[in-house]
């Protein structure tokens, strides 16, 4: 007997039987790879911290080794993740960040040396276009103009900025050609993230 | 049948050269624009849709004739969804890094035309054996432009190969610049262009 293949109870028992089957397999899959996948996700977190301390050249098990090293203790405060490190003896607090780019979140790391000057800093993307907003994730001599800007004024301002126009050398950066709302969104990133960081830095 | 029949090695010759997806049918354009900035991921992507092109064409052959005419697509997409879904999680969790910079372009695999269209012209009509080496013939044609692409690219807008700096510093010491626009998606089509210049003019024959 051969099967109408063309009959609507084939063709519904047909698709109920793929649909399981590879409902099974995409699941076992996820499940087998899981533990891998998380554990790269955690060494990414770790590299992009030690990326804004700027040690930027290792690479799996030495940049654990790197971090563990590096990194003394973390805390957690309102969502903000900070990392107290020690770097040749200096004291560096690294903060967090999270904001908005042009297509989708922008997230970063900075670090604050113990008179409030950035030590060093390092921005990550979802969607940001490349060769444009892409820029404040791979252009590491744009991220490194972060490096000895001053973060706080005498009032506990934020003023280290992102600008199209630099007045105040000491803590303006100057932003990505041709990302003007991606620099925004770092710059209100920075004033977001940076405004609650203060009064732990001073308590060091 | 011999494995390697003569009609077997033009299947898997023929996307190669004469019916390469790219140069002769023009598909799969976009994303071979969107990865090959550098050539390490245009290398990942190109085995990735090799792989993936191969087995989905493997898969469908066999199941060919069990498969209802009207839903044949639906069919074929859910293969393909299941096994580009595999490849972005085994990516995930072995190869991060370039996971990352694919990103999205692993999962549109799913929508590339070149799958669908082999999956529908060759594998619901052959044996899973032809099917496979069409496949492997046809992600390696893909494979073979997103390399030169994005070795080209890579070279010109950054001086370096896979990460490794070819051009030495004594030439940006003499005022040599990297093209920034080299590493624009622009260039990739521009390049694309050439590359089907070169192949029009000098290895393709009218049949």
């Amino acid at each position: 007997m051969k099967l109408n293949t063309n009959s609507n109870a084939y063709i519904i028992i047909y698709s109920a039987i793929m649909v399981v089957i590879v409902a099974f397999l995409l699941a076992f899959v996820y499940q087998a790879l899981k533990p891998m996948q998380d554990a790269n996700v955690a060494l990414d977190v770790k590299k992009q911290i030690l990326y804004s301390l700027n040690i930027r050249d290792l690479d799996g098990a030495a940049a654990e080794a790197k971090y563990a090293e590096v990194v003394k203790s973390e805390s957690e405060q309102d969502g903000q993740k900070r990392y107290e490190c020690q770097i040749d003896g200096k004291n560096i607090l690294v903060a967090s960040l999270k904001g908005m780019g042009l297509w989708g979140g922008i997230s970063g790391y900075i670090a604050i040396d113990s008179v409030g000057k950035v030590f060093g800093a390092y921005f990550n993307h979802e969607g940001e276009t490349a060769g444009l907003g892409a820029e404040i994730k791979d252009d590491v001599s744009w991220q490194e103009k972060f490096i000895g800007k001053q973060i706080w004024d005498e009032q506990g301002n934020v003023v280290l900025s992102v600008v199209k126009k630099v007045e105040n050398p000491a803590a303006h950066v100057d932003c990505v050609t041709g990302a003007t709302l991606t620099s925004n969104g770092v710059d209100a990133m920075l004033k977001d993230g940076l405004k609650n960081v203060k009064p732990n830095a001073e308590e060091e | 049948m011999a494995l390697f029949s003569k009609q077997n090695k033009e299947v898997f010759t023929n996307p190669l050269n004469l019916d390469h997806p790219i140069l002769g049918q023009v598909l799969g354009i976009c994303s071979a624009l969107a990865v090959t900035s550098q050539l390490k991921p245009a290398i990942v992507m190109g085995l990735a849709v090799t792989v993936i092109t191969a087995f989905a064409n493997v898969i469908i052959s066999i199941i060919r004739n069990t498969i209802p005419n009207r839903i044949r697509i639906v069919v074929q997409l859910v293969v393909v969804a299941a096994l580009v879904t595999i490849v972005s999680q085994i990516l995930k969790a072995f190869a991060y890094d370039v996971s990352v910079q694919l990103s999205v372009y692993v999962g549109l695999i799913i929508t590339n035309c070149i799958l669908m269209g082999r999956l529908e012209a060759f594998a619901m009509q052959n044996k899973p054996w032809p099917s496979f080496l069409d496949g492997v013939g046809n992600g390696l044609g893909y494979a073979m432009i997103l390399v030169i692409v994005g070795a080209v690219r890579e070279l010109l807008g950054r001086g370096t190969l896979l990460g490794y700096q070819l051009i030495p510093d004594f030439c940006y010491d003499f005022g040599y610049v990297n093209n920034g626009m080299m590493t624009m998606p622009a260039m990739a089509l521009i390049l694309v262009g050439c590359v089907i210049w070169v192949h029009r003019a000098y290895f393709y024959k009218e049949k």
